[in-house]
């Protein structure tokens, strides 16, 4: 379970952060998107690892394609039919989640040498430590941004009565880098020790 | 002045090692350096001293930005009148206009110092004083209708991310007091642009006009935006009676600043000349191809050209540091200015954004130039 903390891919990696930026200006879109990635993390971890004696090295990247591509399709067809509003606002993200360094990384560095249970709890927690950081990203910016948590008002409109506005900064993606900034200065400055 | 230093000596002890408040050593350090010039020497090497410090350098801009901060007060109280259409004593305006802006710059002074000092503090190290002047730029390039509470959030952020995580004073990337304008900007736009903040609008103290909810009033960067040709007239832009944000209005009194710094050699005069021939050349430009409606000393004179040009393009910082990269860097700024002016009618005030976007280049700049000279020494070898 080391991804989710001390290892968090996000965090100390710095793999991500592209769809990070982009899906997190709201809580609801951030916690589905984690949801997605850490199925077809989970997931594509764990076919890659069945498949690994039997993939010649030289075509596993096209290989690895596959699986992931089928696995994005299914889940981004899944979210359309149940969640079609949210499936709308992530747009193009859920595509690309194909090309989530995260996903290529854990199937390359763990994947093609591991078993397939933990692979899959490997590719899972990664999905996991990512979804966290989302999350903890997006509620604070839909907090902060909106003034709303899961498009429900949480600051009152008492307070906008009395000259607090809305920061709008925190709805674009300039500012979600800095709140990742943050959570990783944070993270650096009480959890994640470095090895020496 | 003795008896300060007499004081200053005979509580000293107690920050000393072994001291009863040694913990708050950084917060005596600081105020004892800003009130005397420190005494101590280098311990090892050689060293190059300036016979002027950072702290006597920043106490300097200071007083260079006083006669605009002074005129910005008296803009204020004769915008309010203006707009109340009633007439008042010069006292009466300016004092409606120092009630108006010292709050804000106490906010300033406050929030950005004791973020400063507690910094100092949990790191162990010295407080800065870049803080001086940052803390009285800040209040000076907003609009008078800015809330407190904003003012305080746009300072902790731009001490923090803006300076503290890049290294503290002389670190820092960005102009300091530009990223807390930038971050109210994109953060709170209803309180930094439009037409309904550049006038005060609420009597203090019985002084100024209540003025109506509905009241606006454009100022002349926002009216060229619209496609207008301004209003006020250019005597009153170079005097500095249009609406705009605080210190920015009057092209006087920041020429005043322009000659202390000049004269005390701080501010570069390379960069400012360049930032106006930067904004001269592309204003001429735009005109003889009729993309504005404006002259091009117009552009000079209105919005926040000249304060940008002189207090904070020559920002030593985070301008380039290199003689032939100053030409080239202010260039960029004047010339980028009048162009986000022109072409972007979202952004009136093209001055914050291209100082913003000059100081990312600097670095850039200095690296060509640095290498442009070393190829043609090695051309000269060979």
């Amino acid at each position: 379970m080391a991804p989710i903390n001390v290892m968090n891919p996000v965090l100390v990696q710095v793999l991500g952060i592209c769809s990070a930026l982009a899906v997190t200006s709201q809580l609801k879109p951030a916690l589905v998107m984690g949801l997605a990635v850490t199925i077809i993390t989970g997931f594509s971890n764990l076919i890659i690892s069945i498949l690994r004696n039997t993939v010649p090295t030289r075509i596993r990247i096209v290989v690895q394609l596959v699986v992931v591509a089928a696995l994005v399709t299914i889940v981004s067809q899944v979210l359309k039919a149940f969640v079609y509003d949210v499936s709308v606002e992530l747009s193009v993200y859920v595509g690309l989640i194909i090309t989530n360094c995260i996903l290529m990384g854990r199937l390359e560095a763990f994947a093609m040498q591991n078993k397939p249970w933990p692979s899959f709890i490997d590719g899972s927690a990664n999905g996991l430590g990512y979804g966290m950081i989302l999350v903890i990203v997006g509620a604070a910016r839909e907090f902060f941004g909106r003034g709303s948590l899961l498009g429900f008002q949480i600051i009152p409109e008492g307070a906008y009565d009395f000259g607090y506005i809305n920061n709008g900064m925190m709805t674009m993606p300039a500012m979600a880098l800095i709140m990742i900034g943050c959570v990783i200065w944070v993270h650096k400055a009480y959890f994640y020790k470095e090895e020496k | 002045m003795s008896f300060l230093r007499n004081y200053l000596n005979e509580i000293k002890p107690n920050f000393e090692e072994g001291g009863k408040l040694h913990a708050f050593r950084s917060v005596f350090d600081g105020f004892e350096t800003f009130l005397y010039v420190p005494n101590e020497t280098s311990k090892c090497g050689v060293h190059v001293h300036d016979a002027i410090d950072s702290k006597r350098i920043m106490s300097m801009v200071v007083i260079a930005l006083i006669p605009a901060l002074l005129f910005g007060m008296y803009n204020i109280g004769y915008q309010n009148y203006l707009a109340a259409g009633q007439s008042a004593s010069f006292i009466e305006m300016f004092i409606f206009g120092a009630l108006a802006v010292l709050p804000k710059i106490i906010v300033s002074y406050i929030v950005g110092l004791s973020i400063e000092f507690a910094w100092a503090q949990w790191k162990g190290e010295e407080i800065q004083e870049g803080y001086l002047v940052s803390g009285i730029i800040i209040p000076m390039i907003l609009p008078v209708g800015c809330p407190l509470w904003v003012i305080a959030l746009a300072c902790a952020f731009a001490v923090i991310f803006g300076k503290e995580i890049f290294g503290g004073t002389g670190m820092n990337i960005f102009n300091v007091a530009l990223l807390a304008r930038a971050f109210l900007f994109f953060s709170y736009p209803t309180v930094m642009s439009g037409d309904k903040v550049w006038v005060a609008n609420e009597s203090i103290f019985g002084l100024g006009n209540n003025l109506p909810d509905t009241f606006t009033c454009a100022t002349p960067l926002g009216e060229m935006a619209t496609g207008a040709v301004p209003a006020a007239s250019v005597m009153d832009s170079i005097i500095g009676l249009i609406p705009g944000s605080i210190g920015e209005t009057s092209v006087i009194a920041i020429a005043i600043g322009a000659i202390i710094l000049i004269w005390a050699g701080i501010a570069s005069l390379k960069t400012m000349l360049s930032v106006f021939a930067g904004g001269i050349i592309m204003g001429l430009i735009f005109q003889a191809t009729g993309q504005t409606p404006v002259e091009w000393y117009q552009h000079i004179v209105i919005g926040g050209f000249c304060f940008g040009a002189v207090f904070m393009a020559t920002d030593p910082v985070t301008s380039a540091r290199t003689e032939t990269g100053k030409y080239i860097y202010g260039f960029i700024i004047g010339a980028l200015a009048v162009i986000i002016r022109v072409m972007n009618p979202g952004f009136p005030e093209g001055m914050m954004l291209a100082i913003l976007f000059g100081n990312m280049m600097a670095p850039t700049i200095d690296y060509f130039v640095v290498q442009s000279n070393i190829n043609k020494r090695l051309k000269r070898a060979k």
